[in-house]
């Protein structure tokens, strides 16, 4: 059964207490941290949740124990960064079909001190481990960069287009005092970064950070009784394409994007315009040109000047990653739940770099270099 | 002088090099590609009912779900879609080195180095034509890799 736009709301929401660096907590510990911290949002106690989402084979019954819940909804998909745009989706649905009233989404990831964190062995018989892995790849750096080159030049997008993209989600971070980076750059500096895999330099890529966030989910007819105003679930859109990044279909647009995106604001029944607030889950320099085109808030091949003209930036038209992104706030490796928390800040009116007015909010998600996506429409009214 | 980047040597003397890489394993179902490319062919698969050639293997249609499908011996061209060139340190690979993705022929893409050539941005231009050329690595494994196409070829 499929839930109506408003009728789930956002009633929790919170991060990892401290973030970036926090090599004290294990990987499980972010999580409950989160957690936690989500349930002191909304005036709720581990006995008050009924459903659990969380990315990973037995992730949900570790974290169901650990923090002494018993559900009666599980999800435990795992598609990379954006699982918990697809969590959010899933819980939405499951609220709407009576399977759980209050849903706990958490994320923890010890990306950087790697306490307890989730080992990823390269399998040889898998088919990247048969078709990727042998010719060297080594990591999201020298993945997710692959397409960069063919949608340079599908689309003019120049090294200095794509050194704008980090030089503006700076200009968020400065504002932000828990981002990682908060020291603006210009072009030229990120130009002249490290190399790390050509095209991209250092400043092109993400930190790989400790931390967690969580959500907590209900039906809009409980929303308004607790603590924090009520975040409205519009849309949501979900999609898969492949794990392999040399077999994407289009090196230029993301197929998965394409089906997620325009599913979330079909659903939502928003126009591009309505959209006052922006996350394009920025794990590199290029997702959210990517992210704009696909979404169809820019034409084929507009993204590079939407961003280089200023529009995303502080006090432009569509306020785009305004934590500081991926590339300046944090990445834990799992970034979509921190995209999702911006966007929860900014319709709360709670955000650092608050954007006046937020109405609508859309969150939108990566996962495993181009391989999954998942979109996220919120509001600040119930339709 | 300069020592040469591995990549950039002829074939048959980065051959001599050991290859200490992550090595495919093969399954049932990809066995019949890695025979071919110790055998030094490049063997894709075709749809029966639309004619278009896929990799990586499987035995059926990713387009139609035809599980009869042929298997064909690939011309072995193809062009340079896009890449990396990456800069730190992995074992088996001398940085800097192209992670590259090329086109075949026969529409299929995928992920190779480009040996034979400078792993340099410069060197390696988008659309450049390729051919295809295996390096063994061990007994049973030859990786497809890719070189420029030689003018007259």
């Amino acid at each position: 059964m499929a839930y109506k736009p408003g009728s789930v709301a956002v009633v929790g929401a919170a991060e990892t207490s401290r973030i970036g660096v926090v090599p004290d907590m294990s990987q499980i510990m972010l999580h409950a941290d989160a957690a936690l911290n989500a349930m002191a949002d909304a005036g709720l106690q581990p006995k008050d949740i009924d459903g659990l989402a969380c990315v990973g084979q037995m992730m949900p019954q570790q974290i169901a124990h650990y923090l002494g819940i018993t559900p009666r909804w599980v999800d435990g998909t795992g598609v990379g960064g954006c699982s918990f745009m697809l969590h959010v989706r899933h819980a939405a649905a499951a609220i709407a079909a009576g399977y759980a009233t209050t849903v706990l989404i958490t994320h923890g990831e010890s990306g950087k001190s790697r306490v307890n964190a989730t080992p990823r062995p390269p399998e040889p018989e898998s088919l990247a481990g048969q078709f990727e892995a042998p010719f060297g790849p080594a990591g999201p750096a020298t993945l997710f960069p692959i397409p960069v080159l063919r949608y340079m030049k599908a689309t003019g997008t120049t090294h200095e287009h794509l050194a704008m993209v980090a030089v503006v989600q700076r200009e968020w971070a400065a504002q932000n005092p828990r981002a990682l980076f908060r020291e603006r750059v210009t072009v030229e500096e990120v130009l002249a970064s490290r190399m790390v895999a050509y095209p991209y330099r250092l400043l092109q890529c993400c930190p790989v950070t400790d931390g967690g966030g969580a959500l907590i989910l209900t039906a809009a007819e409980r929303a308004t009784d607790f603590p924090a105003p009520p975040v409205y679930l519009l849309g949501s859109g979900e999609s898969v394409e492949t794990t392999m990044v040399s077999q994407m279909e289009d090196f230029t647009s993301s197929r998965a994007f394409r089906v997620a995106g325009p599913t979330a604001l079909k659903m939502a029944g928003v126009s591009h315009a309505d959209v006052s607030h922006l996350m394009i889950y920025d794990a590199f320099a290029h997702l959210p040109l990517y992210g704009l085109e696909d979404l169809g808030f820019c034409g084929r091949g507009e993204a590079k000047d939407f961003i280089w003209e200023g529009n995303t930036r502080p006090g432009g038209k569509l306020p785009m990653n305004t934590n500081g992104g991926g590339l300046s706030y944090t990445h834990t490796g799992m970034y979509g739940m921190f995209a999702l928390q911006e966007s929860v800040r900014q319709v709360r009116g709670t955000a650092p770099a608050q954007v006046p007015d937020v109405k609508i909010s859309v969150a939108h998600g990566v996962g495993g270099m181009f391989s999954s996506s998942g979109t996220v429409v919120f509001g600040k009214e119930r339709p | 002088m300069e020592s040469l980047h591995p990549f950039s040597l002829p074939l048959s003397e980065l051959a001599e090099i050991p290859f200490t890489g992550s090595k495919p394993k093969p399954t049932p179902e990809t066995m019949h590609f890695w025979e071919g490319c110790k055998n030094g062919k490049l063997l894709l698969q075709r749809c029966p009912d639309t004619g278009r050639a896929y990799f990586p293997p499987r035995p059926f249609s990713p387009f139609t779900g035809n599980r009869s499908v042929s298997v064909f011996e690939a011309s072995g061209r193809a062009t340079l879609h896009s890449y990396v060139i990456h800069h730190r340190e992995v074992p088996g690979f001398t940085p800097p080195y192209a992670i590259a993705v090329v086109e075949l022929e026969e529409g299929p893409r995928m992920m190779a180095n480009i040996v034979e050539c400078p792993q340099t941005p410069e060197a390696l231009q988008l659309d450049m034509p390729l051919e295809v050329v295996f390096r063994p690595v061990d007994d049973s494994i030859s990786l497809p890799l890719f070189r420029p196409l030689k003018e007259g070829a």
